[in-house]
């Protein structure tokens, strides 16, 4: 299948008052037609950061420095701004947790899917609000004619994530970054909102881009994960793959902390230490090297990726 | 439609209070009503007969009863200075004081709000740092001060500006009165020397009056937009590639003007009150000028009147600013 996205050698940093913050480190990942992946980590690693540098949504304080993000053969890091406004929305979108404080509210959920159509598809007034009835239809909101005049704060959470992803669909793009989509909605509309993308990805052919902490979910819905610690990928691999045989202590560490519904709570384990400071000048070549029970003298040499076997990369010289 | 009855159910104790406290502070006021009308030859039989003659001979809660009663039938009393009845020369007044604060307030909103969403978008630019001049100079300069200097430069030094005398230049007449404000009363009879006359005259008191309200309101909408920018809903916008226009104007600004529209009414009140030094200074028979001639001749009934027409209007505008707020948030509509 061929490459929706292909990022690689990408590297981000934010200029703060207290230093420069090396937020992403050559991340390099490729995600193909129709495939979902998913990109796992604690908080702070650096999985929002990635999607938001993609989509040119960085603040001023951030800036890509180095790398490629191949988007349908548009290079991200080299597109002017306005080339990015017209690929946001378009061929790439995004949709966010908390829906409800993510659509404007004061604004009819109509007229906001409509406002994506009459931008990027050039659709008069009435073509655009028509199709944004029909995309409230296809993701499973009754009677959408009459909630097309709905607002934000008359509608469930998990509705206006259904609208979120109206949203982010509308236009048919080729990838969807869905960050954390998930978090703060119960448990059966979780699994409601990951149907209605999976079934439009697959309806599309969409790629999507699964930003979420929780690798249980991840583990359900992804074809694929990638782990991240840090601003670091550590490890790439077919979902299966990864949670049958990891291979970087950071996973392995990640799975032993994950709850399960046949494990028991005391078998948890906590992973010792934390993220390190990344405004450090002197920041270790593999970040996770001060966390890490297999750490080797050449650990702190040079930090290098490895694919140990097809479609499985790892970060990592001494791999369990 | 029910909510608004009750709004203006809840306001009516506030203008019961407002009755009696400043019936109750005209007559404790210095200055003795009797007295300055008798002139300073009169002998105090003939003060005490106009004493008696204006009912201030007899003890206060009879005088406050016969005054509400009069309240009742619509009589505000009469004023010893004009000889006209106070409801007369309020109404008459009153359109003078109105268009002027509407068009300063006007004047205001037409440059504080395009300078404080500049000021938001691009922080740190020169629209940012002119928004902060005007915002300091705005509350630390008196009107009185800004009136008197726009006198000064305007028409003294320049000559641009014609004699602060009032509504009109002494060559024109007043257009036939349909709203009572000259602007639109002289449009409306296609009388273009008149407008002319009247836009030349109400240009220097507005800007004066539009000057003390910049700052309030450029500095709420810079505050307020920048909050709105920052929300997640405008990352949304972004994220779906809306163009700036679209995100700036369609979702912040509408998301911004709710604070701003509070804080407009506000600032209405204040340039009410701002309004009474500002007629003085450029001869505005407006009401605020009309209740300071009462107030150092102690006539009580023409201060009274002002008073309460204030306390209405300040009902009314708070009125207002609740159903411009419902029709631009559906939130309120439904709380």
């Amino acid at each position: 299948m061929s490459a929706v996205l292909d990022v690689s050698d990408f590297s981000v940093e934010f200029r703060t008052r207290s230093g420069i913050v090396r937020a992403l480190d050559r991340v390099a990942f490729t995600v193909r037609r129709g495939e979902t992946m998913a990109l796992v980590g604690e908080s702070g690693s650096g999985k929002s950061v990635t999607a938001y540098a993609l989509l040119g949504l960085l603040d001023a304080a951030g800036r890509i420095t180095r790398g490629r993000a191949v988007l349908e053969g548009v290079d991200l890091t080299a597109a002017s701004p306005s080339e990015l406004a017209r690929i946001r929305g378009k061929r790439a979108a995004m949709i966010f947790q908390n829906p409800r404080a993510a659509l404007n509210p004061i604004r009819p959920i109509g007229q906001q899917i409509a406002d994506v159509l009459r931008r990027h598809a050039g659709l008069s007034r009435r073509d655009a609000m028509a199709g944004a009835i029909d995309m409230l239809k296809q993701v499973g909101i009754p009677d959408p004619a009459r909630r097309a005049s709905a607002y934000p704060f008359e509608l469930s959470g998990g509705m206006c994530q259904r609208v979120m992803i109206a949203i982010a669909v509308a236009t048919r793009p080729a990838l969807l970054i869905a960050d954390e989509p998930t978090t703060g909605l119960d448990v059966t509309t979780q699994a409601v909102v990951m149907d209605i993308v999976a079934k439009l990805a697959a309806e599309t052919g969409m790629a999507t881009i699964l930003i979420t902490h929780d690798l249980a979910l991840a583990a359900e819905r992804s074809a694929r994960i990638a782990v991240m610690h840090a601003g670091h990928i550590v490890e790439d691999a077919a979902t299966k793959t990864l949670l049958a045989n990891p291979r970087h202590p950071y996973t392995r560490r990640l799975l032993a902390a994950t709850p399960t519904a046949a494990g028991s709570l005391a078998a948890l384990r906590s992973i010792p230490g934390n993220l390190p400071d990344l405004r450090r000048d002197d920041l270790p070549p593999c970040r996770f090297a001060a966390r890490c029970d297999r750490r080797l003298p050449g650990c702190d040499a040079k930090l290098v990726w490895r694919t140990i076997e097809p479609a499985h990369r790892i970060a990592c010289w001494n791999p369990a | 439609m029910r909510g608004v009855l009750w709004r203006l159910a809840g306001s009516l104790p506030a203008l019961v209070a407002v009755i009696v406290v400043t019936f109750v502070l005209t007559r404790v006021l210095p200055g003795d009503t009797a007295t300055y009308f008798a002139g300073p030859t009169a002998s105090a039989e003939s003060i005490a007969q106009i004493r008696a003659a204006l009912g201030l001979d007899r003890p206060l809660p009879e005088q406050f009863w016969s005054y509400v009663q009069a309240l009742m039938r619509g009589d505000l009393g009469m004023s010893l200075t004009t000889g006209q009845p106070v409801l007369v020369d309020l109404v008459n007044r009153l359109p003078a004081s109105a268009e002027l604060t509407l068009v300063g307030l006007l004047i205001a909103m037409g440059i504080a709000i395009p300078l404080g969403v500049l000021a938001a978008v691009k922080q740190g630019s020169l629209a940012d740092h002119l928004c902060r001049v005007i915002v300091t100079a705005g509350v630390s300069l008196p009107v009185f001060f800004t009136g008197l200097l726009l006198v000064y430069v305007f028409y003294y030094l320049l000559g641009w500006a014609p004699a602060p005398v009032g509504r009109l230049d002494a060559f024109a007449t007043a257009p036939n009165f349909v709203t009572g404000f000259y602007l639109i009363d002289a449009a409306i009879a296609r009388d273009w020397e008149t407008w002319q006359s009247a836009a030349a005259q109400i240009i220097l008191p507005a800007c004066t009056l539009g000057l003390f309200a910049l700052a309030p309101i450029a500095r709420i909408t810079r505050a307020s937009m920048l909050a709105v920018l920052g929300a997640e809903f405008i990352r949304t916008a972004r994220a779906s590639g809306l163009s700036s226009r679209t995100i700036i104007l369609t979702y912040a600004l509408r998301n911004a003007l709710l604070p701003v529209v509070t804080t407009l009414g506000m600032v209405f009140s204040f340039l009410l009150g701002a309004n009474v030094l500002v007629e003085k200074v450029f001869a505005w028979p407006g009401i605020g000028s009309y209740a300071v001639e009462a107030l150092i001749a102690s006539d009580g009934a023409p201060v009274q009147g002002f008073v309460l027409t204030m306390a209405i209007l300040y009902v009314v505008l708070n009125l207002t600013i609740d159903l411009v707020n419902r029709a631009l948030d559906p939130r309120a509509r439904h709380s």
